[in-house]
């Protein structure tokens, strides 16, 4: 069920978004940015892969 | 039932997007887009239903079935359409969204032209 990517994506999103501000903290800015674009990457993927199942299933149910 | 699920669904993905949306607005975004996607999902089934139902009934009463159809195509058009448009709003960008309900409505009105132009046929064939 997609229950479990709501928080799957959340989790991801919390993590990155500490270890951005950890690794502000630290002072290497550009190790933050990167693990936010590697995480932002991560989410972006199984959330398209979801759109397309949805969008399947709605064309399917609609016959478009 | 399911309207618990739901709703029980939507507060927690709302609460989750609030709480990154100061972190990180991106993020907030994206949880809002796939709790958007698990609601509808829970849906489905049920559309489906009623859909299938709605046509027994229309083949039934000897309706074109073509008309049900591009009906139904149109449902689906206008609810796909809805879902970008309120992302986008939600992340902000209303000028992508306001775009998005336009291409949404010119496609509707292109696939009503058909039905349409038979309307206007059976009206004038009606006067004497």
């Amino acid at each position: 069920m997609d229950v479990d990517l709501i928080f799957k994506v959340a989790a991801i999103g919390i993590l990155v978004a500490i270890l951005h501000a950890l690794l502000d903290q630290a002072g290497r800015k550009e190790a933050a940015l990167m693990t936010t674009i590697v995480g932002l990457i991560v989410i972006l993927l199984m959330v398209a892969r979801e759109i397309v199942r949805l969008f399947d299933s709605i064309r399917s149910m609609f016959r478009i | 039932m399911e309207i618990l699920q739901i709703v029980g669904l939507g507060i927690v993905a709302a609460s989750f997007a609030v709480f990154l949306r100061n972190l990180r607005p991106e993020m907030a975004l994206l949880v809002s887009l796939s709790a958007g996607m698990a609601l509808i999902l829970l849906a489905v089934p049920k559309i489906s239903a009623v859909v299938s139902l709605i046509s027994a009934y229309v083949n039934r009463t000897g309706v074109d079935p073509e008309y049900l159809s591009t009906i139904l195509k149109i449902i689906g058009i206008a609810y796909i359409t809805e879902f970008g448009a309120e992302i986008c709003k939600d992340s902000g960008e209303s000028a992508i969204a306001s775009k998005i309900e336009l291409g949404g409505k010119v496609i509707i009105i292109a696939m009503a032209v058909p039905i349409i132009t038979s309307l206007i046929e059976t009206i004038t064939s009606i006067r004497p």
